[in-house]
């Protein structure tokens, strides 16, 4: 009785305000961080993905060709590198729209934590095709030079992906220590991928309440103790 | 100053690794080899320690670090797997290789598989490197197998399942035709247990002093609620204690996953052709079912999960006017409201018994959530439901409707995600709105504050929502505002900057304090035009701006008000495609009058002008095209259009497009009612124009006129003299003057070559042509048919054969007049 074709199993009226071609649910398709560079540095270099993950590829196209899995790599990295770009261009637009630069951000001191609630933040929505099979949400926030955005499915619980985005972000600028100046991030993916695999499990967003939180947060300092 | 240098330091990790990154884009292949060696005898030692982490950290860094393909030893990448599948492997490690190989994926030499795994934990790791791959060789398929038969070979208390549903949601969601039925009964059944029967005693803290020493004496207590008291229910997401129980926290991830699972698992789909009638009669045998409730346990899997599912959802929304004590309870409670209306939602698309119930619950809900402005956004969901079960609740959902369109806009419009959220709503729900429709369209002002404040990222899902926004009735209204926006987005500036209630973080932009605007916007006179402006629905009417433009010109150089007016071009493109769809007669001459009339009344942002100059006669010939009797009917309003132009410069655009459609549409072939007088009228009047244009010197004040402007005034005095031959003598005369010139430019203007050229060849054509009258109407004002493909392939009508025609008979004549 369930074996109904992809995206096609959910709808008892059909023509509701679902495309047919979108699977609902509460999933996340990528995470990425990425650069930002600032507003008024023209010539800072390109816009760096500086870590992704992608949970449970979209299926690869047939290609008969020779070195079809290569080029199929090269376009996922394209595709999250295409949405890191447009972060950073939403995140630029909307700073200089409010009249702040980025370093309003900076705390005084480098024990004080980054006023996450007054970092940029937003949402943006890619159309089927382009750079992905599906249509795609993008939920995004900008911290000082570093930008972090969440790839949803469409229909996602937005109010959750922002929170979850939120807590992730917090967590890495806590535990990897991404602000201060010997921070290395590139070198401490295990890190990352340990908060992922707690706060996000293959994309599954989570409604963690407080306790929660602090018994997951507990866990992940146990095993990588700062 | 501390994050560039950080930056650069990231910038130039790669580099320092391996300095011959900095040379080749990344390191060499001999090298990565030497190092790949390395790592296989680190791997292969008996204890992994710190060396390992950090090479399989440098290795990660290599892999992920380019978007081309690292060849990486096959012994290398076996160990990889092996390591990630080592039960006794730290799990830092596990995860640096699980991160290692899915970042290769697609990959055609792994050989990892999932068939032997038991652990979840580990299945999870293996999990993650599969569905990475594309799903090739039924990865999902085989990852779902198994992870059911993990979940069937245990109970549902077993240690680690929590490692499992993730899994188990991911695969659903990629392939929910993998499963079978009796899987996803067990599923199920399972969730029902995990949502509804939770341990509601608090979980015990695992003591470093051994497993089995934890004292007796300290019970752990009852779990309780965000607010602090006792639990006075089952156990929810909303539910908290010190410590979790094992079956706690698969409520959670149950919880987390239910919806998606609810939609994917749904008995009901579309492969049934008569879904409605078969719809009607399930309904009615499951509403005599669930009604008796005592029997529920005797329900299938499936229906025995929405009536649960329903429980949770109700429990939710009774908990969520609890009084969080933190501010991370406190925000979850709003997503779980916002959860709880979806589920509600799929619930009642699913089995309609569930429809009476909820929507008594959801109407109290609305009427408590109108008075809470932190909890708004959980009005979308609600509106998203009244609109799916519009039938059931058209009254309700009327007024639900009304509410959230003309208060959330104008209230929120500054925050970018309930901004986003709502655009989406509404692009979303188009399909059902049904009669409701009305009231959006009658809410574009109000919706435009949301773009007007949020451009960047919302013009494409308005361009998106306008052919549904837009309708004969609104047309005009919505063109002035779509041409006011920047305007709009200064006064919603504004209007922030004036509220009492300024918030602690200014919304504004801060970077201008105090404008001058800020006092005398007090003024009487400007109040009713910036009602007018920030106005929440239609209002049927039009007002004159220009003195509102005046006064918000001090905010007008704002970025937002900049990167508005950036995006009103493309917004008026896409108004314009959908109006012409649909607009008769009337309509394209009000709109055709309406762009000339605004095309010198906009609010002044730099560059703005010239853009929507652009759209703005582009559009207006797009208009004449469709309706070419237009140019006849508003021949009055052409003619002042054209004699009122002062400066041929700021309205360039504008000028050409309207004198060439006048030279294009002003015959008796588009309309009879044409006559010679009017013809004459626009003849002298362009006459003038031309005279004036090119006689006036040019000066440091007063440009000189493009040569575009030129030609075309001379290509259109041609056809007007086409169709009126009496005229043919003063426009030759004219034409020649012109020709001269152009070839002997006044010592004192500095028009360059080029430009001369081009009117001096346009001014000798249209002569020769004028030669012969006949053969110059015919060129000049082709019928309709001309435009047919016929004409461009049949050698004996086509245009070209014509123009060679005549220019051998003009030759001819030309030689006679020689010898």
């Amino acid at each position: 009785m369930v074996a109904y074709p992809a995206g096609l199993s959910h709808l008892p009226h059909q023509g509701l305000w679902l495309p047919s071609s979108v699977h609902p649910g509460a999933m996340v398709y990528a995470f990425l961080i990425h650069t930002l560079r600032a507003p008024q540095a023209q010539d800072m270099g390109l816009c760096r993905v500086l870590y992704s993950c992608v949970f449970g590829a979209e299926n690869s196209p047939d290609d008969p060709r020779p070195h079809g899995a290569e080029r199929d790599r090269l376009l996922r990295k394209e595709q999250i590198l295409a949405v890191a770009r447009q972060v950073e261009s939403m995140c630029r637009l909307q700073q200089q729209a409010s009249g702040r630069t980025p370093m309003d951000l900076q705390p005084q001191s480098s024990d004080e934590p980054v006023p996450l609630h007054e970092a940029p933040v937003g949402a943006f929505r890619l159309a089927a095709g382009d750079p992905f099979q599906e249509v795609r949400t993008v939920v995004w926030l900008g911290v000082l030079s570093l930008g972090f955005a969440l790839v949803l499915d469409p229909h996602e619980n937005l109010l959750l992906a922002e929170g979850t985005l939120r807590l992730l972000v917090r967590l890495l600028l806590d535990h990897l220590r991404l602000l201060t100046p010997s921070a290395n991030l590139l070198l401490r993916a295990d890190r990352i991928e340990g908060i992922l695999a707690r706060f996000l499990p293959h994309g599954q967003l989570l409604f963690l309440n407080d306790q929660f939180v602090q018994g997951l947060e507990k866990e992940f300092s146990a095993a990588w103790p700062r | 100053m501390r994050a560039s240098k950080q930056k650069k330091t990231k910038h130039h990790e790669e580099v320092q690794l391996f300095p011959q990154t900095a040379r080749h884009g990344g390191i060499q292949d001999e090298e990565l080899q030497k190092f790949c060696s390395r790592v296989v005898k680190l791997l292969q030692k008996e204890e992994l320690g710190p060396d390992a982490v950090d090479a399989l950290q440098r290795l990660f860094l290599i892999v992920s670090a380019t978007k081309y393909k690292r060849k990486l030893e096959k012994t290398c990448v076996d160990l990889l797997q092996t390591t990630l599948c080592a039960p006794k492997c730290p799990e830092q490690l596990q995860l640096l290789c699980t991160a290692i190989l899915r970042e290769r994926s697609p990959s055609d030499d792994l050989n990892l598989s999932c068939d032997h795994v038991q652990n979840s934990r580990q299945l999870s790791l293996v999990a993650s490197v599969l569905l990475a791959q594309g799903d090739k060789k039924e990865e999902v398929r085989s990852v779902g197998q198994r992870a059911f038969r993990v979940l069937e070979s245990r109970q549902p208390e077993g240690p680690s399942l929590r490692h499992l549903l993730p899994v188990v949601s991911k695969v659903t969601h990629l392939a929910p035709h993998t499963l079978h039925e009796d899987q996803t009964n067990l599923l199920s059944k399972r969730l029902v247990d995990w949502l509804r029967y939770a341990s509601v005693q608090q979980g015990v803290p695992h003591t470093s002093g051994g497993f089995f020493s934890a004292p007796r004496a300290r019970q752990p207590g009852p779990v309780t609620e965000v607010d602090g008291a006792v639990a006075t229910d089952f156990f929810t997401v909303l539910s908290t204690g010190q410590h979790f129980t094992e079956d706690q926290w698969l409520n959670v991830q149950a919880f987390s996953m239910l919806r998606a699972w609810l939609l994917h698992s749904s008995p009901r789909g579309p492969s049934s052709p008569d879904t409605d009638d078969k719809s009607e009669l399930e309904g009615s045998t499951l509403s005599v079912l669930s009604a008796t409730s005592t029997a529920s346990h005797l329900l299938p899997p499936q229906e025995r999960l929405r009536e649960k599912a329903f429980e949770y959802c109700q429990r939710l929304i009774e908990q969520s006017t609890r009084r969080a004590l933190r501010k991370g309870d406190s925000d979850l409670q709003k997503a779980c409201l916002v959860e709880a209306v979806l589920l509600l939602d799929v619930l009642c698309r699913q089995d309609p018994s569930f429809l009476y119930r909820t929507l008594s619950c959801l109407k109290a809900l609305h009427a408590r959530l109108c008075g809470d402005p932190a909890r708004v956004r959980a009005l979308l969901p609600i509106a998203q439901f009244f609109l799916n079960h519009g039938e059931a609740a058209a009254v309700d959902s009327e007024a639900i409707l009304q509410h959230l369109f003309t208060r959330i806009p104008c209230e929120l419009f500054h925050s970018p995600m309930l901004a986003f959220e709502f655009v989406c709503f509404c692009r979303d729900s188009l399909p059902v709105f049904g009669r409701n429709l009305d009231i959006l369209r009658r809410s574009f002002p109000n919706l435009f504050k949301l773009l007007a404040w949020n451009s960047p990222a919302l013009t494409s899902e308005f361009v998106a929502l306008l052919p549904s926004l837009v309708d004969s009735g609104t047309a005009v209204e919505m063109l002035h505002a779509l041409l006011d926006l920047p305007c709009l987005t200064a006064a919603l500036d504004l209007q922030l900057r004036l509220s009492p209630a300024a918030a602690e973080r200014p919304l504004w932009d801060v970077s201008l304090r105090n404008p001058s605007c800020l006092e005398a916007s007090r003024d009487p006179q400007f109040q009713g035009l910036l009602q007018h402006l920030l106005r929440a629905t239609a209002s049927g009417t039009t007002e004159r701006l220009a003195p509102l433009h005046q006064l918000l010109q001090p905010l007008a150089s704002l970025t937002r008000v900049v990167q508005c007016a950036e995006a009103v071009p493309t917004l008026l493109q896409a108004f314009f495609s959908a109006v012409t769809q649909f607009a008769d007669g009337a309509l394209s001459n009000q709109l055709a009058l309406l762009l000339l009339e605004r095309s010198d009344s906009l609010y002044q942002v730099p560059q703005y002008e010239a853009h929507v100059h652009r759209v703005l006669s582009s559009q207006f010939l797009v208009l004449c095209a469709r309706h070419p009797s237009l140019v006849v009917e508003l021949a009055k309003e052409l003619l002042e259009f054209v004699g009122s132009v002062s400066s041929v410069h700021s309205r360039e655009t504008m000028l050409t497009a309207v004198v060439w459609a006048v030279g294009e549409y002003l015959s008796v072939s588009w309309d009879r009612r044409c006559t010679v007088e009017q013809i004459n009228r626009f003849f002298e009047a362009l006459e003038a124009l031309l005279f004036e244009v090119t006689q006036s010197r040019p000066s440091a004040t007063l440009p000189k006129c493009p040569p575009r402007v030129i030609t075309v005034l001379m290509t259109t005095l041609t056809k007007l003299a086409s169709r009126s031959q009496d005229l043919i003598p003063r426009v030759s005369l004219f034409l020649s003057k012109m020709r001269s010139l152009a070839q002997n430019p006044a010592p004192s203007s500095d028009r360059c070559g080029e430009d001369a050229g081009a009117v001096c060849t346009r001014a000798a054509e249209l002569l020769t042509l004028l030669k012969m009258p006949s053969v110059a109407q015919f060129v000049l004002t082709p019928s309709a048919e001309v435009s047919e493909p016929r004409y461009h392939r049949d050698t004996n009508t086509a245009l070209p054969l014509a123009l060679r025609t005549v220019s051998r008979l003009v030759e001819k004549e030309a030689g006679l007049l020689l010898g």
